[in-house]
């Protein structure tokens, strides 16, 4: 199989402070990988730096991505190179509406011209199974949004984008059951369209329930501590993290 | 993406083409009581309007400059002709106007834009009016539109007398003054009872000449129940000297008239900006203003209502784009004297390259007021480091039943919200020329359509370069 990502030794700081202490991860085309941890022990930041969040400072290690070293690439050309980051808190942006914003992304990304019908049939269908109205396109983004709508625009735009690789960072976090089911149908829709590479941040299983896991890790004091198939899931989930080092 | 110091400026090559003025009949530099007489005559003034000129001129002379603004020190009156006329006559056939004047306002799309969407245009290129049509469908309802001079004879001379600069007295201010001594040029417009005008009409007022100043004068009468909405542009191009606008425009809404009035105003930056705004809005009826102010080295621009009707109200949208060598100070004025009248201000300012925007707002409501609303609401966007934004707002309240509110931010883009956006595949350039005109979107929606698109490409132009 291919690889995808291949994270070594990762050293990231921010400021002063590092977080993640050598971090290794390889994902090969189309797999799902889960990450679990404790809350402050680096997979936010793991996210960040992945997408090239300037904050973040890689000060060791590097990140391959698609056979590239990502070092110099700033974040707009990871994106175009096919990298999404779901936003743990998408920011709000007055006076640019969702359905606009999507469409310049989408030009940007292809250099092409999107052409308004298509575009517009296919939103629309996604906006279904996102079980979204449709007059959230012509909203501004993000902007009175509640957690939930949030979290489902992030993955309106990962559905729109079709990147081959996506971090979803607790996309599934503050969403109540039914919520979490539409998401849930939003990465399965993700799979079947793109078939791309995942990276699922989690506190909970719900998410994961109608998804297939190839790996999951679980990221303690800024380093994956231990790495599993799904089985590990469910026994961090009984067990919590003190069995890890916690 | 660290914090920007320095933005480039634009390339204003669209509106800095100028025209050599050989051939144009010029008075020369400063004011005196000759040069007000010569205006007078060469402008065959009714005996009223120049007593009202040498009056005018005497205030202006009594009256101290205004020291509470931005400076006004490079302005030397000594050094601008008052009056500068093409040697043609007004037109209302574009192939009748002198090819390069033709020429200046096909470049700026005045004449595509009235085949499109106008129904009526009036061209001012320095102290004249070279071309004034109003469409001919629009003319058979009775509306007027013409330019003052024709107007202070014939029919409507005695409304012109009855109105003129009686809303904006030359006692106002320095300006004020100064207008009424040397005005020349502008418009009037009057619409009849119940005449509700569909499109607009539109005048372009361009400011050829190195060195002088523009002092047209719009008076517009929309009487009970008519509808109109006009459109004003200015331009000019950059000289090393000094230019100065000092128009006066004064507007008389009637019961349950409603008029809208819009501007854009791109001066060059070697301008002084000094205008005077006015409207007097009778009971039930609606004022609307739209401005927006891009270009000047000075501004100082404060469109004022007088709701003078009950019931009447008026709604004020406004942006401002400071750039390098830029003090644009604006803003909005209301006095409410009807009962339940209302006012609603709604502005967005930008400044970069060591800009500086103001806004200023005065709200009057008056004892007779009662049970009268105001809101102002006004957003303030530093691009840069080095840039400059104020917030200015007085109220003065004397009725209890007043219900008032003043919203305002001031603010600078957010890494976090560029980030985010890049992150989908945008270029910071990009993506902070989004977040800009998304700031400004609110306000530029209610800009006449090619005006609104026009500022988008100013803002992605402005954007260009700004990443360091």
């Amino acid at each position: 199989m291919s690889k995808l990502l291949e994270v070594s030794n990762l050293h990231v700081s921010v400021g002063e402070k590092e977080i993640l202490k050598g971090v290794d991860l390889t994902i090969n085309a189309g797999e799902v990988h889960v990450l679990m941890g404790p809350n402050g022990t680096g997979k936010s930041t793991l996210g960040f730096a992945l997408i090239g969040n300037p904050k973040y400072e890689v000060t060791e290690g590097k990140i391959v991505f698609k056979g590239e070293d990502l070092s110099d690439v700033e974040v707009n050309n990871r994106a175009k190179k096919g990298m999404f980051l779901s936003f743990q808190n998408p920011l709000e942006v007055p006076g640019v509406t969702l359905s606009s914003f999507i469409r310049s992304a989408l030009e940007q990304k292809t250099g092409e011209r999107v052409k308004l019908w298509e575009f517009k049939k296919k939103l629309d269908a996604t906006l279904d199974i996102l079980q979204m109205d449709h007059s959230y396109a012509e909203r501004d983004l993000n902007v009175g949004f509640s957690g939930g709508e949030k979290k489902k625009a992030e993955i309106l735009q990962l559905l729109m984008l079709e990147p081959e690789f996506a971090i979803l960072d607790e996309t599934d976090s503050g969403l109540d059951v039914d919520a979490v089911r539409t998401v849930s149908a939003g990465i399965e829709e993700y799979q079947k369209r793109v078939g791309g590479g995942l990276l699922i941040i989690t506190h909970s299983t719900k998410i994961l329930e109608s998804i297939h896991v190839d790996q999951t890790h679980v990221m303690i004091g800024g380093t994956i501590v231990k790495t599993g198939d799904s089985s590990l899931v469910d026994i961090v989930n009984e067990k919590g993290f003190e069995s890890y080092g916690e | 993406m660290e914090d920007k110091t320095y933005v480039e400026d634009i390339d204003r090559s669209l509106y800095d083409f100028r025209n050599a003025d050989e051939d144009a009949y010029r008075l020369k530099d400063g004011l005196t009581e000759e040069i007000v007489l010569q205006i007078s005559k060469e402008k065959n003034d009714p005996d009223w309007m120049r007593d009202l000129r040498l009056k005018c001129l005497e205030i202006y002379q009594k009256t101290d400059m205004p020291v509470w603004g931005p400076s006004i020190e490079g302005l030397d009156m000594d050094h601008i002709a008052t009056y500068v006329r093409k040697n043609t006559k007004m037109a209302d056939n574009w192939d009748a106007v002198p090819a390069e004047v033709k020429d200046t306002f096909e470049k700026l799309g005045i004449p595509e834009a009235e085949r499109k969407s106008l129904a009526g245009v009036g061209a001012q290129y320095d102290s004249e009016l070279v071309y004034h049509n109003i469409r001919e469908d629009v003319a058979k309802l009775g509306v007027i539109y013409t330019d003052i001079e024709s107007a202070l004879y014939g029919e409507y001379a005695d409304m012109i007398k009855e109105h003129f600069m009686t809303l904006v007295p030359p006692t106002d201010h320095k300006f004020a003054a100064l207008h009424g001594a040397v005005w020349s040029g502008g418009s009037f417009v009057y619409v009849p009872k119940g005449v509700k005008v569909d499109i607009p009409l539109q005048s372009y007022f361009r400011l050829n000449a190195k060195g002088a100043g523009q002092f047209e004068h719009t008076l517009i009468i929309v009487d009970e129940g008519a509808d109109l909405h006009f459109i004003e542009g200015c331009s000019a191009p950059k000289y090393n000297v000094a230019n100065l606008h000092a128009g006066c425009v004064e507007l008389f809404v009637h019961k349950n008239a409603r008029l809208r009035y819009s501007t854009i105003e791109n001066w060059s930056k070697n301008m002084y900006n000094l205008n005077t705004k006015r409207a007097l809005v009778e009971e039930g009826a609606k004022m609307e203003w739209v401005s927006g102010s891009f270009g000047s080295h000075i501004s100082y621009l404060y469109p004022t209502t007088i709701l003078k009707g009950d019931d009447s109200t008026m709604e004020f949208t406004g942006i401002s784009f400071a750039n390098t060598d830029q003090n644009l100070d604006t803003g909005a004025k209301v006095i409410q004297l009807g009962k339940r009248t209302s006012s609603y201000m709604n502005t967005r300012s930008i400044s970069k390259g060591g800009g500086v925007s103001t806004f200023r707002s005065s709200i009057e409501i008056r004892k007779s007021a009662e049970y009268s609303k105001s809101s102002v609401s006004c957003a303030s966007l530093m691009l840069d480091s080095i840039s400059r934004s104020d917030t200015i707002p007085a109220m003065d309240i004397r009725t209890k039943t007043a219900d008032v509110g003043h919203e305002a931010q001031i603010g600078k883009i957010s890494d976090d919200a560029v980030f985010y956006l890049m992150s989908r595949g945008m270029s910071e350039e990009d993506a902070r020329a989004l977040i800009v005109s998304g700031f400004a979107e609110d306000v530029s929606k209610e800009l006449p359509l090619e005006y609104a698109i026009e500022m988008n490409n100013l803002i992605r132009l402005e954007m260009k370069g700004s990443i360091g």
